[in-house]
């Protein structure tokens, strides 16, 4: 309604002040022509870009709170030189510059930052920025082209690459215990200076999904195994996002905020996190009824990890997940199996990017078999209809 | 009938300007005579009519001026009383020129003789249909497809149900919605007319419920002639052939089907109005009603237009231009073409004539597909708009044929909700233009 009565004023205004009204009809050539719709939407691929980054300012608050400094440098570091990545292609290809004005750049430099520990040090966020926009986007044909989500595809080679680097962890600001160091000060002088200078290295401390592959390890059998880590002021901690991880991924309740406005701006389908965590929860809830040595309860696969990071924003991503919703149900409940599958039995304490990658890589399969029928492709309502 | 919502079908947009209260609220006009009428010969779908007059004849209103050239073709008639002054090429609504009779109207206006007046309740329902033939209707909704032959199926096919299209879902558009408020009994008795004519008593008219002051001025009296007035969801495209059916009668048209497969026909309230008037009044289509809007517009209005009013005319009597035009569309901004010359005149289907400015036409440029799936959300026709597109971008005209493109029924919706601005539209006609080829060879 405000965008009709919008309309109406100004024709209302202008039309007194120029009562000569036929004086100002074109003559023809300069009329546009163009083909139907003559209207449009207003939106666009940068609306869309910027909303997800709003969407994902609750859990890159919750980081910087969590990580302090440390974070915020990771953040911007990824940002910088994701941007700077697109620009250099962008030159080298001969292409304008124009892609780097739609925020995906920004987009996919801060959920790199989002998917690698605070304490990791200028130059991965180099690598992991070019591994990202080069090797992730361009590589393909740029954005919409990408099979793989990108952030995920840097995640997992530094990964592969760096594991050293991609599997020590900073404690957060609010632990207990031996952690007395800059990390738990917040914008001090200091605390530049260290995260600066690198001594982070110094302090490490295990994820629960960490703990949870060596304790598996050393006993074997029966319960009460995953004590330390499945209780519930643990599970109170998770929620709020107080363990280490990646600097985006631990706070649960940042990311569920996350996930419900990019519900609302339309920008993903439900059914992907939906299904994703929802599958998980009954994997390991059927795991862990039965086998209770193997795996903890859901709450905890649920909580913690890079989970609900990857389900509401990495396996969302428009460009790397199904077009359809049922494609996006099958998409989801894919996702959860792998993660369950690895987590459990395999060799890494954490699925989600892995699950994820894989499943981006039946995409145009799921696309293909998971569509709608077309209208009027419905026989059998015909017959019944012709007769009523 | 549910009054707070309405029926409707899946899929579909709601675009945020529908413009329709520039003009919902202006009565219909009848426009001041001109001094010459350029009458496009061929106005309907199907075989183009047979000029009987040539220059220089003295024609009355009404008069023959050009006959069926077969059985999906309509005769035209003169919009006025005058001479024939020239045929000539003159600029068409689909950008190409067209033939047109100029007539310099003598400004009597006067009727010529009038067909007889019929007494549609106890005629024959062959005779119903040979009146509206001979009195030039067609689909004024806009596909300008001959009305006779749509209510003459071939005998296989029995129809058991009449819709009329009140939707009006193009938004700007209100020349239907003026015409239910203002003359209901028109419609209704066109309504019944054509149930007459092809053996029907389930007739509907679907109206969405944006025009609540239409549905309850035909509800009102509705009763007397047995129609059943239903109420639509508003959303585009709810006025589509196929999607109004499936709204009222939850039937499928089946794929490369018509509705008489499915035992329907659909007529637009208009179309209706223009059969009372054949067969009760015995006067032939010559004038239609006509929206001129657009923010560019002095008086956004409804006027009863003759045909081969040029634009220029139709939109001086809307009161000019308050501020310049950059773009001038016969029909709505969904489905509606862009015209490059004033000079287009008035048709049986013209709907509308919509000005935009400048700021309100931003010209984008189209950007890779993102795989939103806004597109395929929008479609009412179930496809994949994104898809299909890569495929025909990349010429694979069998991938998408395959992939049912020749189901699209071209309603934009999905060029609409595009955050790429894909030509989506484009690519569909392209490629549906290139499987035709195909298929003919």
């Amino acid at each position: 309604m405000t965008e009709e009565t919008k309309q109406e004023v100004p024709a209302e205004v202008v039309a007194e002040a120029k009562p000569k009204a036929e004086m100002l009809l074109p003559k023809g050539n300069e009329l546009v022509l163009s083909s139907s719709p003559h209207i449009h939407a207003d939106e666009d691929v940068q609306k869309i870009m910027i909303k997800v980054i709003i969407a994902l300012m609750p859990a890159v608050f919750a980081g910087m709170l969590l990580f302090g400094n440390a974070a915020i440098l990771v953040i911007l570091y990824c940002i910088a030189f994701s941007v700077a990545a697109e620009m250099i292609w962008c030159k080298i290809a001969g292409k304008p510059l124009d892609t780097v004005k739609d925020f995906s750049a920004v987009l996919t430099g801060l959920l790199l930052a989002m998917n690698l520990s605070a304490g990791v040090p200028w130059w991965l966020c180099l690598i992991g920025a070019f591994l990202a926009i080069w090797l992730g986007k361009q590589v393909f044909g740029g954005l919409g082209h990408n099979p793989f989500n990108p952030a995920l595809v840097a995640r997992v080679a530094l990964l592969i690459a760096l594991p050293k680097y991609m599997t020590s962890w900073i404690p957060t600001r609010f632990m207990n215990g031996d952690v007395t160091s800059y990390a738990q000060k917040f914008f001090t002088p200091e605390a530049w200076s260290n995260v600066l200078s690198g001594q982070l290295d110094g302090v490490t401390c295990a994820t629960p999904l960490g703990v949870l592959s060596t304790t598996e390890k050393v006993l074997q059998n029966g319960q009460g195994v995953f004590d330390n880590i499945d209780n519930l002021p643990a599970y109170w901690q998770y929620f709020l996002g107080n363990m280490s991880g990646c600097l985006g991924e631990t706070s649960a309740v940042a990311l569920l905020l996350g996930g419900i406005i990019l519900i609302l701006f339309k920008l993903i389908k439900w059914q992907v996190p939906v299904f994703y965590v929802g599958t998980v929860a009954i994997f390991t809830t059927v795991i862990n009824y039965f086998f209770p040595g193997v795996t903890p309860p859901a709450l905890f696969h649920v909580l913690t990890g890079g989970l609900l990071l990857g389900a509401v924003f990495m396996a969302t991503d428009m460009v790397t997940s199904p077009m359809t919703k049922k494609g996006a149900v099958i998409f989801g409940m894919g996702c959860g199996i792998i993660t369950c599958v690895i987590r459990i039995w395999g060799n890494y304490p954490e699925g989600v990017s892995f699950a994820i990658l894989f499943m981006n890589s039946l995409v145009p399969l799921i696309d293909r078999f998971a569509t709608k029928k077309p209208f009027g492709y419905n026989v059998r309502d015909d017959k019944k209809g012709a007769k009523a | 009938m549910s009054k707070s919502k309405g029926l409707t079908f899946k899929g579909g947009i709601h675009p945020t300007k529908d413009g329709k209260s520039l003009s919902s609220s202006a009565a219909i006009q009848d426009a001041p005579l001109l001094e010459e009428y350029q009458l496009i010969i061929q106005q309907n779908i199907g075989a183009p009519p047979k000029l009987v007059v040539a220059k220089g004849d003295e024609v009355k209103k009404g008069q023959l001026i050009a006959e069926a050239g077969g059985f999906v073709s309509v005769p035209l008639h003169s919009p006025t009383s005058g001479k024939i002054t020239k045929i000539d090429n003159i600029p068409g609504p689909m950008g190409v020129p067209v033939q047109a009779v100029f007539i310099a109207a003598d400004g009597e206006d006067q009727w010529g003789e009038l067909m007889s007046p019929m007494d549609w309740k106890t005629a024959e329902p062959q005779a119903i249909k040979d009146r509206i033939r001979d009195a030039g209707v067609v689909g004024m909704g806009g596909a300008a497809f001959p009305t006779h032959v749509k209510l003459s199926p071939p005998p296989e096919k029995k129809l058991n149900c009449l819709i009329l299209n009140g939707a009006e879902c193009e938004p700007y558009l209100t020349a239907d919605h003026r015409l239910m408020i203002e003359f209901p009994e028109k419609v209704l008795e066109g309504a019944a007319i054509l149930g007459r004519a092809v053996g029907v008593t389930d007739i509907y008219i679907g109206v969405e419920v944006n025009k609540m002051d239409a549905i309850d001025t035909l509800l009102a009296k509705a009763d007397k002639y047995g129609i059943k007035i239903v109420g639509l969801q508003v959303k585009y495209p709810q006025g589509a052939e196929k999607h109004l059916i499936s709204a009222i009668t939850k039937r499928e048209v089946p794929t490369g089907g018509l509705p008489m497969d499915i035992g329907c026909v659909v007529q637009n309230v208009g179309s209706a109005a223009a059969v009372t008037d054949a067969v009760v009044e015995g006067k032939a289509l010559i004038e239609r009603i006509t929206t001129v809007t657009g923010v560019p517009i002095k008086n956004p209005s409804n006027w009863r237009l003759k045909l081969g009013t040029p634009v220029l005319e139709a939109i001086k009597f809307a009161g000019g231009v308050v501020c310049e035009p950059a773009k001038i569309i016969l029909g709505g901004p969904m489905m509606g073409f862009a015209q490059k010359s004033l000079q287009v005149t008035i048709t049986k289907n013209s709907s509308g004539i919509l000005l935009m400015k400048k700021d309100e036409i931003t010209q984008y440029q189209s950007v890779a597909c993102i795989r939103c799936g806004k597109c395929v959300d929008a479609c009412p026709m179930n496809l994949q708009p994104g898809s299909l597109s890569a495929a025909i971008e990349s010429e694979k005209f069998d991938l998408a044929s395959k992939n049912n493109v020749m189901d699209c029924v071209e309603c934009g919706s999905c060029a609409y909700v595009c955050p790429s601005h894909r030509p989506l539209v484009q690519h569909f006609r392209r490629s549906k233009a290139e499987i035709r080829k195909l298929t003919r060879k």
